[in-house]
């Protein structure tokens, strides 16, 4: 973002940490996978009355989708484990995802849809949080009824939890919905500011204490 | 070489021409459009490296999954009101073409690392001491269905053949031409039965009439149907499925 190579400017932040952006591009591919494959594989037995068109498939067939699938489903889960444990120990949760609450939701998407909410690189407004946090959250419950799914015998206390293996499935579906929904908004709204795009490539420097407007 | 264990030649021997063809429709199916869409850059011409990347993975999920594999750990039972009726027929061929087994002259032939390899009938099978489950059998495809099964507890079979148990695998080969393979662990799991009955009857040609193998702790298709032998060894024998692609271990 800026040439400048003063000692002050180095010791400015990034507007996103290295590893932020590297579990952050490692999560995306995987999740790409994931979902793509997770079509295929639903279409084996769909739990609606629809299936995905093969063109938005990975796998081209269910083994070949299921192999896609398991080997995918590690990268996702160790790479979120490693974000998360990043997230809590290095106080990027606390400082940039909380707090979320319901009256700062509520000013920040009034400003939002009105177009009038500003966009500060390094700085979550209250309605990123809040997508992150439950994009997060989304993930958690992928993992958890993908693992009631996958293990319904070793892990039946998953299943319990998820009020049974058919509920499981539909879970996960909706786990996978949300997780897609959340990508749609998220590419809008980066084509909406793309500036926003490069500092999650290469870093970037978050400006000093005054805010952008 | 086959696409599932190419360190292995047994699968060579047993259809060397066939392997071939199965790889290159395993390869078409991983490089659907998608694929190409995520691997770009990747070699795609041979595709070979994506189709061993994944197999390792899927060797890899077999090795996680025997470690997560608790062999005391029992599939939740139901009760009879949980049943599904009709339970669903699947193979792969349609219900009409179901083997016709003579039960008169059926005879389970057992070999490999056992002491006895007198073969049984479904008399003998019947004289050793039975037990009922009603269990969720879960598909592959993800659909699942209650059923009550009934038979010999398959580790008191193996006990009753002598049949070294510190061996890697058990074999069982089909009378439609269906085979597959189980690790000893599962197949000495107090749930793990040679099915004689399905309900109050027994078992009905179209699931497995003179006996299957029911694992409650496998995926369907790791439950072999019209069993005609088996077999102990320390060589992986694959399955129908397993050779083409599917995870061999496929465990609940």
């Amino acid at each position: 973002m800026s040439g400048d190579a003063s000692p002050k400017s180095r010791k400015r932040r990034a507007i996103h940490p290295s590893i932020v952006r590297l579990t952050h591009w490692i999560n995306a591919a995987a999740m790409i996978v994931m979902v793509m494959s997770g079509w295929q594989i639903y279409n084996a037995a769909p739990i609606f009355d629809f299936k995905f068109p093969a063109w938005m498939t990975l796998g081209g067939w269910l083994a070949g989708a299921i192999a896609w699938h398991f080997a995918a489903m590690w990268v996702l889960a160790i790479n979120l484990l490693v974000y998360l444990a990043y997230g809590l120990f290095s106080g990027h949760f606390r400082r940039d995802l909380l707090p979320i609450t319901p009256a700062g939701v509520w000013r920040d998407v009034k400003a939002a849809l009105a177009f009038r909410l500003p966009h500060a690189l390094g700085h979550y407004n209250a309605v990123q949080r809040l997508l992150y946090a439950g994009v997060i959250a989304l993930m958690v419950l992928a993992i958890a009824s993908g693992l009631a799914i996958w293990k319904p015998v070793q892990f039946q206390t998953l299943v319990w939890l998820m009020g049974g293996f058919d509920i499981a499935r539909v879970v996960h579906f909706f786990a996978m919905a949300g997780i897609v929904g959340f990508f749609v908004v998220h590419i809008l709204l980066v084509m909406i500011v793309p500036k926003t795009l490069a500092p999650m490539i290469v870093g970037g420097t978050a400006p000093d204490a005054e805010a952008t407007p | 070489m086959s696409i599932l264990r190419p360190e292995r030649p047994t699968l060579d021997d047993l259809k060397p021409e066939l392997a071939d063809m199965e790889r290159r429709l395993f390869l078409r199916g991983s490089l659907s459009l998608g694929a190409l869409t995520m691997l770009t850059g990747c070699n795609l011409v041979s595709g070979n490296s994506v189709d061993k990347a994944l197999m390792a993975m899927s060797r890899w999920n077999d090795k996680a999954q025997a470690w997560l594999f608790d062999p005391n750990k029992l599939a939740q039972t139901y009760t009879r009101a949980d049943i599904t009726t009709p339970f669903p027929f699947n193979a792969f061929y349609r219900e009409a073409k179901a083997p016709v087994v003579d039960g008169a002259t059926y005879r389970l032939e057992v070999s490999g690392l056992v002491a006895d390899r007198k073969a049984w009938t479904i008399g003998e099978l019947r004289a050793l001491p039975q037990e009922s489950q009603i269990t969720r059998h879960i598909c592959v495809e993800g659909w699942s269905a209650v059923g009550e099964w009934s038979g010999v507890r398959f580790s008191t079979f193996l006990d009753r053949i002598g049949a070294d148990t510190r061996a890697r695998y058990v074999g069982f080969k089909c009378a439609d031409g269906y085979y597959s393979s189980i690790d000893m662990a599962t197949a000495r799991h107090p749930q793990t039965i040679l099915a004689l009955d399905f309900g109050d009857d027994p078992l009905p040609r179209k699931y497995g009439y003179p006996m299957k193998l029911r694992v409650p702790t496998k995926l369907g298709f790791k439950n072999p149907k019209h069993i005609g032998a088996l077999f102990v060894t320390n060589d992986n024998p694959g399955g129908y499925w397993e050779d083409q692609g599917y995870n061999w271990f496929s465990g609940s």
